[in-house]
């Protein structure tokens, strides 16, 4: 790693249409591959975990998908919208806040002036920051190909801890959107990380909670990683909370209900299974009692 | 090759260029700006980054075509008409450019925060710089001149923070800029990789990647018959000696019979590229077979250990160091308490920024030959001739380096030049051989010049690190606090060969009873081999790690008596009269009890409380205290030579120039040097040329290590700018003269014999304010304050550098790093398995000096380069026992186990991040 360019490309582009990445991956047959911000894929592809190829496909710079829109009650973002313009966007921090929370968390700003959601979803980690704040929000993505394009939930796209159903060989997600919160609705994001030297986080979580006028709950989401091989849907949890009155006493029946369907594992170096459990049963409390706050106006 | 189109710093560029580049790649050695400088190629450390449309990016993992149709701006487009642009003034005033390899990086990141804040009408704020700068990385600084100067830039009135310190003279005791900064802040200093020679080759060394095996053969016909390759060289091809080692001679330049640790050196290539260099290298095969590893100090002290070197008596026993004072079974036996602690401290890596390069230059190259010229202000006149063979290296010993590349290559040391280029940081990791000899031999082969340029990742796997130790330590004291009694045992990993252990452990041991005066101590430490990267120098020698076992008993101690921990420290501090455990008389230049008075003062305001309570969050204050010798000493000649040329102008003005073989990697000496020669001369400090580290050109220094260089070469410099001011008294405009002085420190006394030691010691206490979240066990220090003695301050503005940045590399070393070795298999191969202090971990520092004068320093200076990394992890973790009630006995504090601990009401931690296995059990003297 490092110097050389043993672990390179021979060919970068820059398509600046869906219809030209799809084609340049239809010509290269499975010899090229997608990129986003690089801010991941490259630094791997200098450490040689990747299979080489002849082309790279920067999805980042495509015309029309460097934006961020509203369409109706979605918010949609294009796949070449950075972490930096994801926190930056006013629209995002009121009606996505656990996306702009969980963007604002990923690497460092050099990074996240590069790195795109896309790229992060598409990457598809167990606990990519970006991708638990969509996956709260209910987040959907676009994937275009030749045959055409088509949206899917972003859960369908997670195959295994870096492994995705998408093929970036074949295929580019361009676009990712979620229906904004509205009335009553709130969400929140946090997630523990250590300072030593893992850029993994320990835990990451968001929820997404809707209210009736009586206070208590209509919907919920709860997102959470890394528990298992993908980015994990706590639904035991949002069972425990719909219909139910908001209380503190409810928000760690939710954190116990969550534990209670997963085994969090003890991972060498980054957490002990005690203390993820622990910071599930502190910190996914405090993340429903910050969105229900939004929701019920308190904050922004 | 396509073409590339973009505009750098307001110029449009069009060029062909290979599609795989990256940006920085392209800036570099395409447009040779080599003002971008490379720390790591993994976006982690942002030392690259540079604007692409006014963003900040790290340019070492964006594709160059990527950026095509961009605007691309770098460190070079900031000064226009040799006028400074506000940032880099602001960093020369705040001294907030120690090494520079970092600073383009930094001052770019800082650039961007500065135009969007102000784009946006919002004022600055340090909240604003530590966001922008949380992964832009400095080593040197401890980021708090940085946050000041961008401060200061952004338009608001920041002065520099200097400490109140003694009158001045002429130039000593004046803060000054360092005096390659303009250079650095602008772009223009040169460091290794920024050489290039016309016909230059490009060098990679075949590495063990297992920790211990036989070497049964190897073959690089298929690496030699690449094409592009020029030479690949293996044991067979050394002419002369094939170990080296900075003190013994057992580490070899290329292996032959086996490999003792990951990083050991097979083979090396030469290639015309980078990429054919790889991948020759990897088509070198080597058989192995494998051997037995032991990876842990204590195991490798057992009789079934495997041997790392084979045929020694003392099998895996590197050193045995002991230290012995008064009795110390009647200390004991006059004890009212005793403590009994042991602590476990991780190796740790130097993370300098710059990795190691080195550059070999054949004897007789002349660049016309290949049809380019050679830049000659990178080195001397005429020197450009390069007559010798001639090797271009950032190094802290450009004279040992000088002497190993002659025994290699079997020649007289006066036919090698070494010639030093500006150092991206060293710490203690670049006393030790690397690249050096091995371009030296390339060079001589092929007849080409050679660049040997390590990856971040090699540089992880090959240099020596802070040697891990497990210490026990007893400590007695009498009812009232007064230590009658201190033993401890150290076992300290020591790696595959002996680099500097022999040296680093014994300062550990004669350090193990703190700055105290104990009347009785009985030390034995045990300095081993392991299949381990090799253990060597570390800014703080030994005694940061029993500083932090010392310390933290202290604290044990003072609780279990009732006693205050400041008066307990006092009430032991050594002081002038005292006798340290090596038997050394304290005469003079003993201010550790002004240390404690100034922290003291600082801390009991009226409303101090040593621990309260916010919310989930608990705060507490800890103190401790260290100290720490200048200088070889132990019976080691501790020589500095420099010369120092006087001019007297036809105006009646006078210039100077110093010139010694002794090292700058940022810590501040040409302008301490240049102070001493202009204090004696009578002139302004900014009338002195200084210059470090050619051979051929300048006397030897000795090695830059030991917090010696202000002591040794200060005083040479000093008197031979007496001598030629003497000479030059009363001489004609247009003469010059040039005086030489060898100093020779004064003699000390190897360990055990009694007597002086040392030539001097810095003392320092710190105290340290902790945060810690009960929630999840996160460990925040808000606030060091500090106070060092110091014997003189020769330049205020570098020594708050110097402090600050000391503070924060060992809140580095108490709460992120840990170097982590499996079974001798680094676990820490990449830069992201690396944490160092960023930005967002540096507290608010207040740092006070000290000047009990040292009779025998430059204008009463003693050292000070280790002194403030050595306290501050005992201060952190006893801060933590206060707030938590838990102690930490192993390094780096793992939150994961604070909190489990917290929980659990259990009140002392065994295991640190990154340890597997519980503190093993040391027995002391006496016991089974």
């Amino acid at each position: 790693m490092g110097n050389s360019s043993a672990h390179r490309w021979e060919h970068y582009y820059t398509p600046e249409t869906v219809a030209e990445a799809v084609d340049l991956l239809q010509r290269y047959d499975g010899q090229a591959r997608v990129v986003g911000g690089g801010t991941d894929l490259l630094v791997e592809i200098r450490r040689g975990l990747h299979r080489p190829v002849d082309a790279l496909v920067d999805a980042s710079r495509i015309a029309g998908l460097n934006t961020i829109e509203e369409d109706g009650d979605n918010i949609v973002i294009g796949c070449g919208v950075t972490h930096s313009q994801i926190i930056r966007d006013s629209r995002i921090i009121k009606y996505g806040t656990c996306l702009s929370e969980s963007c604002g968390v990923i690497g460092g700003p050099q990074v996240r002036n590069v790195g795109t959601l896309a790229g992060n979803v598409a990457h598809a980690l167990p606990a990519g920051d970006g991708t638990i704040g969509l996956l709260a929000l209910g987040g959907e993505i676009e994937i275009a190909s030749v045959d055409g394009t088509r949206w899917i939930p972003m859960q369908e796209s997670f195959k295994g801890p870096g492994k995705s159903f998408i093929n970036r060989h074949r295929e580019v997600l361009t676009r990712l959107r979620f229906r904004r919160t509205g009335t009553r609705e709130g969400s929140a994001h946090h997630r523990v990380m250590r300072p030593q030297g893992l850029c993994l986080p320990i835990i990451s979580m968001a929820v997404r909670v809707q209210l009736h006028d009586n206070n208590t709950i209509k919907k919920a989401r709860i997102s959470m990683g890394p528990v298992g091989p993908v980015p994990f849907l706590a639904e035991s949890a949002m069972e425990v909370l719909v219909g139910a009155k908001v209380s503190a006493g409810q928000f760690n029946k939710a954190a116990e209900a969550a534990l209670a369907s997963v085994t969090l594992r003890s991972s060498k170096y980054r957490a002990s299974t005690e203390y993820r459990e622990q910071m599930v049963r502190t910190y996914l409390p405090a993340i429903l009692a910050r969105a229900v706050e939004q929701a019920m106006g308190v904050s922004p | 090759m396509s073409r590339l189109q973009m505009t750098v710093n307001g110029t449009p560029v069009d060029i062909d260029v290979p599609e795989s580049r990256y940006l920085s790649e392209v800036l570099r050695k395409d447009l040779q700006l080599t003002g971008t400088k490379i720390g790591c190629n993994e976006a982690e450390c942002g030392i690259c980054t540079v604007l692409v449309d006014g963003t900040p990016v790290s340019s070492c993992v964006f594709p160059a075509f990527k950026a095509h149709g961009s605007n691309v701006e770098t460190i070079e487009n900031l000064s226009k008409n040799n006028e400074l642009h506000p940032l880099q003034q602001a960093f020369l005033d705040h001294g907030a450019v120690q090494c520079g390899i970092c600073t383009p990086g930094v001052i770019m990141t800082a650039k961007a925060l500065i135009d969007e804040k102000k784009a946006a009408g919002e004022t600055l704020t340090p909240d604003h710089i530590a966001v922008a700068l949380k992964d832009t990385f400095c080593r040197c600084t401890g980021y708090q001149s940085i946050t000041r100067a961008i401060l200061q830039a952004s338009g608001q009135d920041i002065p520099p923070l200097l400490p109140a310190t003694q009158p001045t003279g002429n130039s000593v005791g004046k803060p000054m800029p360092n005096l390659q900064a303009r250079d650095k802040i602008t772009g223009t200093a040169k460091f290794a990789d920024d050489y290039r020679f016309p016909g230059m080759l490009h060098a990679r060394t075949k590495r063990a990647g297992i920790p211990h095996a036989k070497i049964c053969s190897i073959d690089t016909s298929a690496a030699s018959a690449l094409p592009g390759v020029h030479a690949v060289l293996t044991h067979e091809d050394i002419p002369g000696s094939n170990l080296h080692g900075v003190f013994i001679k057992d580490w070899p330049v290329l292996c032959a019979d086996k490999v003792r640790y990951a990083g050991d050196a097979i083979a090396i290539v030469a290639a015309e590229t980078e990429a054919a260099a790889a991948a020759a290298v990897d088509l070198i095969e080597v058989v192995y077979e494998k051997l037995p590893v032991v990876s842990d100090a204590i195991e490798a002290a057992k009789p079934e250990s495997p041997l790392v070197h084979e045929g020694r008596a003392e099998g895996n026993l590197l050193k045995h160091i002991k230290v012995n004072k008064g009795d110390i079974k009647a200390g004991f036996a006059a004890a009212d308490t005793i403590i009994d602690r042991t602590y476990r401290t991780p190796a740790t890596e130097h993370l300098f920024l710059e990795p190691e390069c080195s550059i070999g230059v054949p004897a007789g190259y002349r660049p016309d030959n290949f049809g380019g010229i050679f830049d000659t202000t990178a080195a001397r006149g005429e020197t450009a001739k390069h007559d010798k063979t001639t090797v271009y290296v950032g190094s802290q010993i450009p004279y040992g380096d000088r002497d190993q590349v002659a025994a290699t290559l079997g020649v007289e040391p006066e036919s090698i030049r070494v010639v030093a280029t500006l150092m991206g940081g060293g710490f203690g990791g670049k006393e030790d051989i690397t690249g050096q000899i091995h371009v030296a031999l390339l060079a001589e082969k092929t007849q080409r010049p050679v660049k040997m340029l390590y990856s971040r990742q090699e540089s992880l796997l090959v240099h020596p690190k802070r040697h891990a130790t497990v210490i026990r330590i007893r400590t007695g004291a009498t009812r009232d606090g007064k230590l009658t009694a201190v033993e401890a045992k150290l076992y300290g990993d020591g790696g595959a060969y002996a680099s500097l252990s022999e040296k680093v452990l014994t300062r550990a041991s004669t350090h193990a009873a703190g700055p105290y005066d104990v009347p009785n101590v009985k030390v034995d430490c045990f300095a081993m081999y392991t299949n381990n990267a090799p253990s060597g120098a570390f800014r703080g020698f030994g005694v940061t790690q029993s500083c932090f076992a010392v310390e933290s008993n202290m604290d044990i101690l003072a609780e279990q008596l009732e006693l205050d921990a400041v008066e307990i420290r006092r009430m032991n501090a050594l002081d002038v009269g005292s006798v340290t455990s090596t038997g050394q008389v304290m005469r003079e230049s003993a201010g550790l009890n002004e240390c404690i008075d100034l922290v003291e003062r600082d801390l009991r305001g009226d409303d101090f409380r040593w621990t309260w309570q916010e919310g989930n969050r608990r705060f507490a204050w800890g103190i401790a205290a260290a100290y720490k010798n200048t200088g070889l000493g132990g019976g080691a000649p501790d020589k500095a030579s420099a010369e120092v040329e006087v001019w007297l102008d036809p105006d009646g003005g006078m210039r100077a120039e110093v010139r010694t073989s002794s090292a700058e990697m940022g810590q501040g000496l040409p302008v301490v040097l240049a102070a001493c020669a202009a204090e004696e001369l009578g002139i302004e400090a900014s009338a002195v040329n200084v210059l470090l580290g050619d051979t051929d050109y300048c006397p030897d220094g000795g090695p830059t290590t030991a917090s010696r260089q202000t002591f040794v070469s200060g005083n040479a410099a000093r008197l031979a700018a007496r001598d030629a001011a003497r000479q030059i008294k009363g001489a004609q405009p247009g003469a010059n003269v040039v005086a030489r002085y060898d100093y020779l420190a004064p003699e000390t006394k190897p360990l055990g014999s009694g007597g002086d030691m040392h030539v001097a010691f810095g003392f320092g206490v710190q105290a340290a304010l902790c945060e810690i979240d009960m929630e999840s066990g996160e460990v925040q220090v808000h606030r060091i304050i500090a106070a060092h003695d110091v014997g003189r301050a020769i330049n205020p503005l570098t020594l708050q550098g110097q402090i600050e940045g000391g503070i924060v590399m060992c809140i580095g070393y108490t709460l992120t790093e840990h170097y982590i070795q499996e079974q001798g298999k680094p676990w820490t191969d990449v830069l992201a398995r690396y944490k160092i202090p960023s930005i967002s971990h540096t507290p608010s520092i207040t740092s006070h000096i000290v000047e009990h004068n040292t009779s025998t320093g430059p204008y009463g200076a003693k050292g000070v380069g280790e002194l403030p990394s050595i306290p501050t992890s005992a201060a952190i973790t006893n801060a933590i026992y206060r707030a938590t009630g838990v102690r930490m006995r192993s390094l780096p504090v793992d939150q994961d186990e604070l909190l489990r601990a917290t929980r659990a009401g259990e009140t002392e931690v065994e295991l640190a991040w990154g340890d597997l296995t519980p503190i093993p059990c040391i027995a002391l003297g006496g016991e089974q």
